[in-house]
C-alpha cells in the first residue's frame, strides 16, 4: 500500500524510454519515503518484459496481457489502472507526457478525483505548511513545471489527494539501472472486468516511425534556427555535426518552417538534452527553446545579433554571420585534429 | 443530418508574444501587456466543426466557455467565424480552479445541453499548458474521447473516424458518437471572419453586457434572440459547490518563480580565423570535443 507507481508504455513490444526514466525516479522518490516501486504493463504478449524492468528496482510489476490491449486505447487502459489504484492505493502515480500518458493520466484523475500535474520538469519532496489552516504536511511531492508558456516555473502540490499524480516528458529525467540483479514479483491481472463497452474505440490504421535520431543520447549537438533560412542551408550544420560525431537539432521556428524534421525539435515542446556541448545558430533564445538545452555543459551561441537573448547563457558568444562561421569552424576543427 | 456540435473554447493571454514590454525589467512576466486571445488550438477545433457544419446542413455549432465577463470576446469571435452561439460560464465561485475543477465545470454545462452529438476542444490552452480538461471533460460526461486529432475524416451511421497526429506517425481511430475530440495545432487553420457574418453578429452581448448598452438598441435583442449570449452562474448549474473553483482543486500551487535568464560570463567571439582556430583548440584541449 501507499507505494509508488508506474505506468509502463509499450510502443510495438519495446518499453518507451520515458517509463524507464520515470522507474529510475520512482526508485528514488520510493526509497527516500520507505516505500516500494511498482509498475503497471498493460498491453499484448507481455511475457519476459519483467526481465527488462525488474533492475529498475521494480519490487511488483502488475501485468495485464490482452490481444485487444496493444495497441493503446484509452477505455480498457484506463479501466485497468483506476482498478489498480483502487486496490493498492498509491502515494505517487507517475506517467509520461506523451500522446499516450497525456491522453490516459487526465481520464483516470477525473476517475479517481486527485490532482494531476502536467509536464513537470523535477520531482522532489517536500513539506508543506497550509498558508491558512496552518495544517501541516510530510513528505508530499512537489511537482515542480513550468507554465505560462515557460515564463514562470509553478511547484504544485496535493496535500489532500492521493494519487499525486504528475506526467513528465521523455528525456527529462535520467534513465539509469538501479541493480542488474534486482528481482521483484510479477502480479497478474485479471481482465474478466473488461467488457465490449471498454472497446468501442477502435483503431483503424497505424503508422508509427522508429525514431532514428537520438538526440538525447548525443555528446554534442549542433542547433539550427530560423535564422539558418532554408533546409538547404541546413547543411552547413550537418557538415559540422558530422565532423564533430554529433547530431543537428533545431528551434521549432525552424521545424515549422519545414528546415529541420519534427523529431529534432529542442524545447520544451521538443526533446530535452544535455550534450556536453551545445551549438545554437540562428536561435534568438526564447524560453521555450532554452528550457530544453540550459543544462548543456557549453554552449556555444553564434548570431549576427550580439543582444540576441540566448548569448546571455553562452558560454561562447560569435557575432556574426552562421553562414561564414561554420565552414571555419569545421576548417579548424579539421586542421587542429589531424 | 444535422449536428448538434459544442466547442470547449478558452480565452487565454498571449503567452507566444512575450515580447520586449512583456518582460518587467526585473525579468518577470507583465501579464497586463499580455493580450488576452481565442485559445489558437480552439480556433483549430471550431474549424473542424464549422467544416462538418458545411458538410451537414442543419448541424449546430455552440462555444461553450469558463471565463471571467470578458470571455464573452471570444465567442463572439467565433460567431463571426460561423459559429451560431454561445454559453459564457462565469461565476466568482470558479476562481482557482485547476484542471478538475474546471472540467467538473464545463461537464455540468455541457450536460445541461444534452443531447450532442460532439464536443470538440482545443488540444491544450497556452497558459496552464496541461492537455488535461478534454479528457476530464470526456470522463465526467462519461463518453470516449479522441485527442490530438488532426482531422475529422468521416461522421456516418453514428461513428466519427478521426486521423491523430502523435509524436512519431499517424493513427486513424473510430469511435461512436457522442464523444470528446480534442484538436491538435497541425489541424487546419480556422478560416477567418466572414464579413456578413461579422455585420450579423455585431452586437451580440451577453445579459450583463446588455445592462450597459445604451437603450435605443434594445429592440434589436427581441427582434434577433441570436444576438443574446446566454450567461450562466454556478446556481445555474446547480452544482456541489465544493467541486468548483479553489475549493474544488486538488492541485495547489505552492510557490511561483518568474523565469529569469541570468547571464553567464561568456567569452566574445568575431567570426575571425584567428577567433575561430582558437575556439576550436581550446574544446579540444578541454575534451569538449574530439
Ligand atoms: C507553448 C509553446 C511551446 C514552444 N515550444 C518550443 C520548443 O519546444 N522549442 C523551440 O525551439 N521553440 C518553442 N516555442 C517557440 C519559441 O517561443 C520561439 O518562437 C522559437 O524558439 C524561435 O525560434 P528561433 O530562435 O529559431 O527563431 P527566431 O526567434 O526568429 O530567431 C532567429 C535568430 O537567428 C538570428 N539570425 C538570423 N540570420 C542569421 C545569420 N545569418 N547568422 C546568424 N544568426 C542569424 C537572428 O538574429 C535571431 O536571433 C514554443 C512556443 C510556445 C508558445
Ligand atoms: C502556473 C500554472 C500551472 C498550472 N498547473 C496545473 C496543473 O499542473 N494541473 C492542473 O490540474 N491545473 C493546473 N493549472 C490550472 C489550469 O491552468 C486551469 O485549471 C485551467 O482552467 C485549465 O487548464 P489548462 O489551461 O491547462 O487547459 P488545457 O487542459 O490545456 O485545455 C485543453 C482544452 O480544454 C478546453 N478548456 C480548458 N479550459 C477551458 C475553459 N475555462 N473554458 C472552456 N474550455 C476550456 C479548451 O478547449 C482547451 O483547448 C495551472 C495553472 C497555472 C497558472
Amino acid at each position: 500500500m501507499n507505494n509508488v507507481f508506474v505506468y509502463i508504455e509499450i510502443e510495438d513490444g519495446a518499453v518507451a524510454d520515458v517509463s524507464l526514466e520515470l522507474l529510475t525516479k520512482g526508485k528514488k522518490l520510493a526509497n527516500q519515503l520507505e516505500k516500494k516501486l511498482e509498475a503497471i504493463a498493460i498491453g499484448f504478449n507481455l511475457q519476459g518484459l519483467e526481465k527488462e524492468l525488474f533492475p529498475y528496482g521494480v519490487d511488483v510489476l502488475h501485468v495485464a496481457d490482452d490481444k485487444r490491449l496493444a495497441p493503446y486505447t484509452t477505455l480498457p487502459h484506463n479501466k485497468i489502472v483506476c482498478e489498480i489504484f483502487k486496490r493498492e492505493q498509491p502515494e505517487i502515480a507517475l506517467f509520461g507526457a506523451s500522446s499516450v500518458g497525456r491522453d490516459l493520466a487526465p481520464r483516470i484523475c477525473s476517475t479517481t478525483g486527485s490532482g494531476l500535474t502536467a509536464d513537470c520538469t523535477s520531482l522532489e519532496i517536500g513539506d508543506h505548511t497550509d498558508p491558512k489552516t496552518k495544517q501541516e504536511y510530510k513528505n508530499l511531492l512537489y511537482q515542480i513545471r513550468p507554465a505560462f508558456g515557460g515564463n514562470i516555473i509553478a511547484t504544485i502540490i496535493n496535500p489532500d489527494t492521493r494519487p499525486q499524480i504528475a506526467t513528465v516528458r521523455e528525456g527529462v529525467m535520467k534513465k539509469e539501472i538501479f541493480d542488474a540483479n534486482y528481482k521483484g514479483e510479477v502480479k497478474k491481472f485479471d481482465i474478466s472486468i473488461l467488457n465490449d463497452a471498454d472497446f468501442v474505440v477502435k483503431v483503424i490504421e497505424r503508422e508509427i516511425e522508429k525514431s532514428k535520431v537520438n538526440l538525447k543520447a548525443s555528446q554534442v549537438i549542433v542547433a539550427g534556427g530560423y535564422g539558418v533560412g532554408s533546409r538547404e542551408n541546413f547543411k552547413l550544420l550537418y557538415e559540422l555535426a558530422e565532423v564533430l560525431g554529433g547530431e543537428v537539432a533545431g528551434s521549432r521556428a525552424a521545424v515549422d518552417s519545414g528546415f529541420v524534421d519534427h523529431e529534432r525539435q529542442v524545447g520544451q515542446t521538443g526533446v530535452t538534452v544535455r550534450p556536453k556541448l551545445y551549438i545554437a545558430c540562428g536561435i534568438s533564445g526564447a524560453v521555450q527553446h532554452t528550457a530544453g538545452m540550459q543544462e548543456s555543459s557549453i554552449i556555444i551561441s553564434i548570431n549576427n545579433d550580439p543582444l540576441a537573448p540566448i548569448n546571455t547563457i553562452a558560454d561562447y558568444v560569435i557575432s556574426g554571420d552562421l553562414n561564414e562561421v561554420l565552414p571555419k569552424m569545421v576548417k579548424y576543427y579539421k586542421q587542429n585534429t589531424k | 443530418m444535422g449536428l448538434k456540435i459544442l466547442v470547449l473554447a478558452k480565452q487565454v493571454p498571449d503567452t507566444r508574444n512575450v515580447g520586449q514590454d512583456a518582460m518587467k525589467p526585473d525579468g518577470t512576466v507583465n501579464r497586463a501587456a499580455l493580450p488576452a486571445i481565442f485559445n489558437p488550438e480552439d480556433l483549430n477545433a471550431l474549424e473542424q466543426a464549422l467544416r462538418l457544419k458545411d458538410t451537414f446542413p442543419g448541424t449546430t455549432v455552440h462555444i461553450v466557455t469558463m471565463g471571467p465577463p470578458r470571455a464573452a470576446e471570444i465567442i463572439r469571435e467565433a460567431m463571426f467565424r460561423g459559429a451560431d452561439g454561445g454559453y459564457l460560464v462565469t461565476d466568482r465561485a470558479f476562481a482557482g480552479a485547476d484542471t478538475l475543477a474546471t472540467s467538473y465545470t464545463l461537464s455540468l454545462a455541457v450536460k445541461k445541453l444534452a443531447p450532442f452529438d460532439l464536443i470538440l476542444a482545443g488540444r491544450q490552452a497556452i497558459d496552464g499548458d496541461t492537455a488535461q480538461v478534454g479528457p476530464q471533460v470526456a470522463d465526467k460526461v462519461a463518453v470516449p474521447q479522441i485527442t490530438y486529432a488532426e482531422e475529422i475524416q468521416s461522421v456516418k451511421d453514428g461513428k466519427i473516424r478521426v486521423k491523430r497526429r502523435l509524436e512519431r506517425g499517424i493513427e486513424i481511430v473510430e469511435s461512436p458518437l457522442p464523444c470528446v475530440v480534442t484538436v491538435h495545432s497541425s489541424a487546419a487553420e480556422c478560416r477567418f471572419r466572414n464579413s456578413k457574418l461579422t455585420m450579423k453578429n455585431k452586437h451580440a452581448k451577453t445579459l450583463s453586457e446588455l445592462q450597459e448598452t445604451e437603450s435605443s438598441y434594445v429592440n434589436l435583442y427581441k427582434t434577433s434572440p441570436w444576438l443574446t449570449i446566454t450567461e450562466w452562474s454556478a446556481n445555474d448549474l446547480n452544482p456541489d459547490f465544493n467541486c468548483l473553483g479553489l475549493t474544488g482543486s486538488p492541485t495547489k500551487v505552492k510557490t511561483i518563480e518568474n523565469v529569469v535568464l541570468t547571464a553567464k560570463e561568456s567569452v566574445q567571439l568575431t567570426p575571425s580565423d584567428s577567433d575561430m582556430d582558437n575556439l576550436m583548440k581550446e574544446l579540444i584541449a578541454n575534451h569538449t570535443i574530439g
